[in-house]
């Protein structure tokens, strides 16, 4: 037991430090999600205008783009794993006293901290687009990073336990991961796109978390909002979004610690 | 470390000894890297294990480490079995491997503080423990740099300084010194011969270099999966033949027959030239020059070397390109399997 909690807190912490001290990634992980914003935001604005349910474009890609920064980070507990087995720190973790459980749980919660630290400066520029923000939407939005941020971290460390090379990662994170967030509705709302695009958004599971910070952020809305995905008539309530993407999450990470556990 | 786990461990064999290997040996697919190898090492003794790439040597590393299971037969380090308790292992040993391990991104004072934070080192001693490393390593000056910043030897001073932080009962060095130049080199071997004296380490070295072996108390020769020799330095010298004398002459085959003929030796002749293997050279030599009948050109004497004991042993030498070529990929490949 000590040794799992101890490859926890470990390497979350070793993680968080790494992330810490390199500026370029912090500087990087800001900037992109606001080049983002603004270009988008002022592309799309005078062309789409208001939203139905006086929602404007901008206000509408807001909480996906902060969605998508807990996505692309998460996916990073993945990619590390990748990273340290190349430049053989993995090594190192793994003849230390520590419980190979331990050390996936350690990859989801450091990138689960790291995600959640970016959303929270990133909250900083939400009065500037005109999104309400208040103390209840900053509780509600920290469970929920949390469990969307573990769908990608347990994803990406199967992935990363099988791919024995950083090219193999690569290619396989834009085969099946990078469609996964494309289709969750981070730019567009899912209910009004063609029919194909549509369902395959609705099939992913990426789209309920989207939607979930969304609605944090903007409420449930009138209908036509964007805003609740609905699925064979039935509109998805915040709750119901949480618990299909919770027992995902879970699902995913202990997936994860099965693979990291049977490769290494 | 915990009395009762112990006992358990320590059923037969050995009890003293600090590595006790037991008809140990690992399969993978076809390929039989190591087969039924045997032998102990005792508490403070440097222990050399030697053979060309592909010789089994990773492979018996990575099983004493805890890092790949064995396909048969069984090994204890620190008296710990390397299956059953893994966990104790790991914390009983220190490990330098030939590829940096240290996390570049983060200064050597962080990766050294992961590092007993990982082995649940208490904090007090940590920091103690660091200073009086880092220093030994004279790096204590640089623990703030980001250890991208470091050369090849820093690099490896503070892997050493790094493997040492959370007191191993037995250190690893799978080619410490491998592609650094020869006073670093040197310099690492003084900070081992300081430790050993002062913390009575067990150390487990693989190496490629002939003089580095020397430092061992006792050598291990390993080739295709097999110990095939296994002694003190001096003693696996001595088992080639003693030194040999090279002696050019006018003419050498006359000078062939007047020491075959006298001492009742096989020497070998090329043109002028003429060696051969007596025990004892330095006595040798006085006698043979006054009685020689002929006039010497030149005289030579060469004490074995280690590299004369691996060429007899198995017929290569240490560094053999092929061999490294046809070991390195099953080798690489199986460090992350279990």
């Amino acid at each position: 037991m000590t040794e799992l909690y101890r490859g926890l807190w470990v390497v979350a912490y070793r993680d968080i430090l790494g992330f810490l001290s390199d500026r370029f990634r912090i500087v990087a992980s800001l900037t992109f999600p606001l080049l983002f914003l603004a270009i988008f935001g002022a592309g799309f604005s005078n062309v789409i205008g208001q939203m139905a349910g006086g929602i404007d474009i901008v206000q509408f890609m807001y909480p996906g783009i902060i969605a998508q920064v807990v996505l692309t980070t998460s996916l990073f507990a993945g990619v590390s794993i990748v990273t340290d087995r190349e430049v053989g720190f993995l090594r190192e973790i793994l003849v230390a006293p520590l419980s190979r459980t331990g050390i996936v749980l350690g990859k989801a919660a450091g990138a689960a901290s790291i995600a959640l630290l970016q959303v929270l400066i990133l909250l900083v520029i939400a009065p500037i687009v005109n999104v309400p923000l208040d103390v209840e939407t900053v509780l509600l939005l920290v469970p929920t990073v949390v469990v969307l941020s573990l769908v990608l971290s347990g994803l990406g460390i199967v992935i990363g336990s099988f791919a024995r090379s950083q090219q193999g990662f690569q290619l396989l994170m834009q085969m099946l991961v990078f469609p996964m967030i494309f289709l969750a509705g981070v730019f567009f709302p899912v209910d009004s796109v063609p029919l194909w695009m549509e369902v395959a958004s609705k099939i992913n599971p990426v789209t309920y978390g989207v939607d979930a910070i969304r609605q944090i952020f903007l409420g449930s809305g009138p209908a036509g909002a964007g805003l609740g995905v609905t699925v064979l008539g039935h509109t998805m309530s915040l709750v119901e979004e949480l618990a299909l993407v919770g027992a995902l999450g879970a699902g995913l990470v202990a997936a994860a610690i099965w693979a990291f556990t049977r490769q290494e | 470390m915990i009395d009762h786990e112990r006992s358990t461990a320590m059923d037969q064999a050995d009890t003293s000894a600090m590595i006790d290997v037991q008809q140990l040996a690992r399969r993978f697919g076809e390929l039989e890297a190591v087969k039924d190898v045997s032998f102990a090492v005792g508490e403070g003794e440097v222990f050399g294990f030697l053979g060309p790439n592909g010789a089994g040597k990773t492979t018996t590393i990575s099983m004493l480490t805890t890092l790949l299971q064995p396909s048969s037969g069984r090994a204890r380090v620190n008296h710990y079995d390397v299956v059953r308790q893994r966990s104790e292992v790991r914390r009983s040993i220190g490990l330098v491997f030939q590829q940096t391990t240290l996390d570049e991104t983060l200064t050597a004072e962080q990766n050294l503080r992961f590092h007993a934070y990982a082995y649940g080192v208490p904090s007090d001693v940590r920091e103690r423990r660091l200073r009086e490393l880092l220093s030994m390593v004279e790096l204590w000056d640089r623990r703030a740099s980001k250890v991208r910043t470091y050369s090849g030897g820093m690099k490896r001073r503070l892997e050493i300084a790094r493997g040492l932080l959370h007191h191993p009962r037995v250190l690893f060095l799978d080619e410490p010194t491998l592609g650094l130049d020869p006073q670093t080199r040197r310099r690492i071997w003084e900070y081992l011969a300081e430790l050993r004296a002062r913390e009575g380490l067990t150390i487990f070295l693989t190496t490629h270099y002939m003089d580095e072996a020397e430092q061992a108390d006792r050598i291990a020769i390993i080739d295709h999966g097999r110990i095939v020799a296994l002694d003190s330095p001096t003693g696996l010298k001595s088992g080639v033949g003693g030194d040999m004398i090279t002696i050019a002459t006018g003419d050498g085959d006359a000078a062939g027959e007047e020491i075959r003929s006298r001492y009742g030796l096989s020497p070998s002749v090329a043109d002028g030239t003429v060696s051969f293997h007596v025990p004892a050279g330095e006595a040798f030599l006085p006698e043979f020059v006054r009685r020689f009948s002929q006039p010497l050109e030149a005289i030579g004497l060469r004490r074995p070397t280690l590299d004369d004991v691996f060429m007899h042993l198995t017929g290569r030498e240490i560094r053999d390109p092929e061999g490294e070529l046809q070991a390195q990929a099953p080798a690489d490949r199986m460090e992350w399997r279990r």
